[in-house]
């Protein structure tokens, strides 16, 4: 937690809806560099949307979001964001791409247009895919891997642009149990060693408290906002008031 | 056939252009294939069709336009049927595949309205819908080698924006790309292409040589660069072993050059599968 400093996302007061109904309610929260920041919640919570608003994805109906100090309509400097989706459970394993050429496309935004991938840009491939210990798979097709290994690809293809935030949307979907542990050890890696600020948006409640340094509850309206050590002393009782249902504890060996 | 070739104007015509056509459609091709695209080839034919019919049409009703090169307007109706998607996807946004059909139909419904009101269904028009060695003209093959280096120029300044957006098109958004500029340029290509290879290939027969070749090298590539690489040699085997045998035969050069195609495409399957036992 030495690390961890100035807000460097920032989000004032946004409300959302897609129709009628709200599916976000005055949300406000602020990030601070170098924090891991899990946000939990029951499915519909609202939490894919607040981060595709975070990834300027959706336009802003009500409320201010600020990366990095700037607003984020007028942030054009993508290329300092990593985000990484759902793949390993949506992903289509039938694309002709070798592993190297995947994680060389998160370099397209820095490398600008009309320009093309110079030495240092394929030096930059090989090092993001050290990091994640997948560099000896490099001229394999992306198909033939693992969903684990996978998801270590699309790690990779957003480490290669150097991010210093990253924004991961249920990652370990699709990743078997036995690798999700690594997983969350890698990303633990990139935040203490790299100082990457990492928002994790995850189901896997259980796995992740040990692991990250903040914790936010949504539920449509932000319930909980804290230091995960908070989160872990709160009670059922507190916790089914953030899920809206009866809670229960399910405690994994690791 | 080598000494025809250096004979005559024609089959040069035929040959240099189907040299320029067996590499950018596979080259396009592999872009629609994989981000599942492979029926607006087809729907874009369909329309430069339309084109073909309403300037032998213009040709037939005015004197003043006898010397209008079709070519020229079946580009223009494929370059708006190609915007007329665009436009249709966004308004169908759940149901973006019904711009497909809707495209292809007016297309066809335009092109019959326009033939019948040429009274008539002349040579001109076959050899448009099936492929002609003799009708490619010196003009003809200047436009089409334009079209040549338009498109390999476009897709090579854009090939990594491409990768990424076939690829990934969630990611492509959220990296800050302009997605929708690319995207728009990539169809008017795809409709470049369409119109360029239709004298040759024929309209009907248009999109096989986008998706075959690419069809059978998916099934061995390693990597998208290898895969370009083998779909443009696919192209360039049928077009020209498609040509030959066309010339030697006097078979229609659409269906030789398809039929190559599609052996190519066994064999490439029968490989795969040997590769695999």
């Amino acid at each position: 937690m030495d690390n961890v400093g100035n807000p460097i996302v920032k989000i004032e007061d946004i409300s959302y809806k897609y129709t009628k109904d709200l599916v976000l309610e005055h949300v406000s929260l602020e990030i601070p560099k170098g924090a891991f920041l899990a946000i939990v919640g029951p499915n519909g919570s609202g939490k894919s949307t607040l981060l595709k608003l975070l990834l300027g994805l959706f336009k802003l109906q009500k409320g201010n979001i600020e990366i990095f100090g700037e607003d984020i309509r007028r942030f054009k400097a993508w290329q300092r964001v990593g985000f990484v989706s759902q793949k390993a459970n949506s992903f289509n394993s039938g694309f002709p791409a070798t592993v190297f050429e995947v994680v060389q496309s998160g370099l397209t935004k820095k490398i600008g247009l009309f320009k093309f991938a110079s030495k240092e840009d394929k030096r930059l491939v090989k090092n993001a895919l050290e990091s994640v210990d997948m560099l000896e798979y490099q001229n394999r097709n992306i198909g033939e891997l693992s969903g684990g290994q996978q998801q270590r690809v699309f790690i990779a293809r957003s480490l290669v642009s150097e991010p210093e935030l990253m924004i991961l949307d249920e990652p370990t979907v699709g990743v078997d149990s036995k690798n999700v542990h690594q997983f969350y050890e890698m990303l633990e890696m990139l935040n203490k060693k790299l100082g990457i600020t990492l928002i994790l948006v995850t189901h896997d409640v259980g796995t992740v408290t040990d692991k990250v340094t903040h914790v936010a509850c949504l539920n449509k309206k932000l319930h909980f906002h804290g230091d995960a050590c908070e989160y872990n002393e709160l009670d059922e009782g507190e916790l089914s008031s953030i899920y809206g249902h009866g809670v229960q504890f399910l405690h994994h060996d690791h | 056939m080598i000494s025809g070739i250096l004979q005559f104007e024609f089959l040069q015509n035929a040959f240099l252009t189907g040299i320029i056509i067996g590499a950018i459609a596979p080259l396009v091709g592999v872009f629609v294939v994989v981000r599942r695209m492979s029926m607006i080839s087809d729907a874009l034919s369909h329309v430069a069709l339309a084109g073909i019919a309403f300037s032998l049409l213009l040709q037939k009703s005015f004197l003043s336009m006898a010397g209008l090169n079709p070519l020229y307007m079946g580009m223009a109706f494929s370059v708006g049927g190609s915007l007329f998607i665009e436009k249709l996807r966004g308004v169908y946004k759940h149901y973006q595949e019904l711009a497909i059909p809707i495209i292809m139909s007016g297309g066809m419904g335009l092109s019959v309205i326009f033939i019948s009101i040429a009274d008539g269904f002349n040579t001109d028009l076959f050899g448009y819908l099936f492929g002609s060695v003799s009708a490619v003209s010196r003009a003809d093959l200047y436009v089409i080698l334009a079209v040549g280096i338009v498109v390999v120029l476009t897709l090579t300044l854009l090939y990594k924006e491409l990768f990424q957006l076939s690829f990934d098109e969630e990611h492509a958004k959220a990296s800050g790309i302009p997605y929708k500029s690319i995207h728009f340029i990539f169809i008017v290509m795809v409709a470049l292409v369409i119109a360029a290879s239709m004298k040759i290939i024929g309209i009907l027969l248009v999109s096989s040589l986008m998706t075959l070749p690419v069809a059978a090298s998916l099934r061995f590539a390693k990597g998208f660069k290898q895969m370009i690489g083998f779909s443009i040699l696919f192209g360039e085997v049928s077009v020209v072993v498609g040509l030959f045998l066309s010339y030697s035969l006097d078979l229609a050069p659409g269906g030789t050059i398809v039929i190559i195609a599609v052996l190519i495409l066994i064999l490439s399957i029968l490989f795969d599968k040997w590769k695999n036992r």
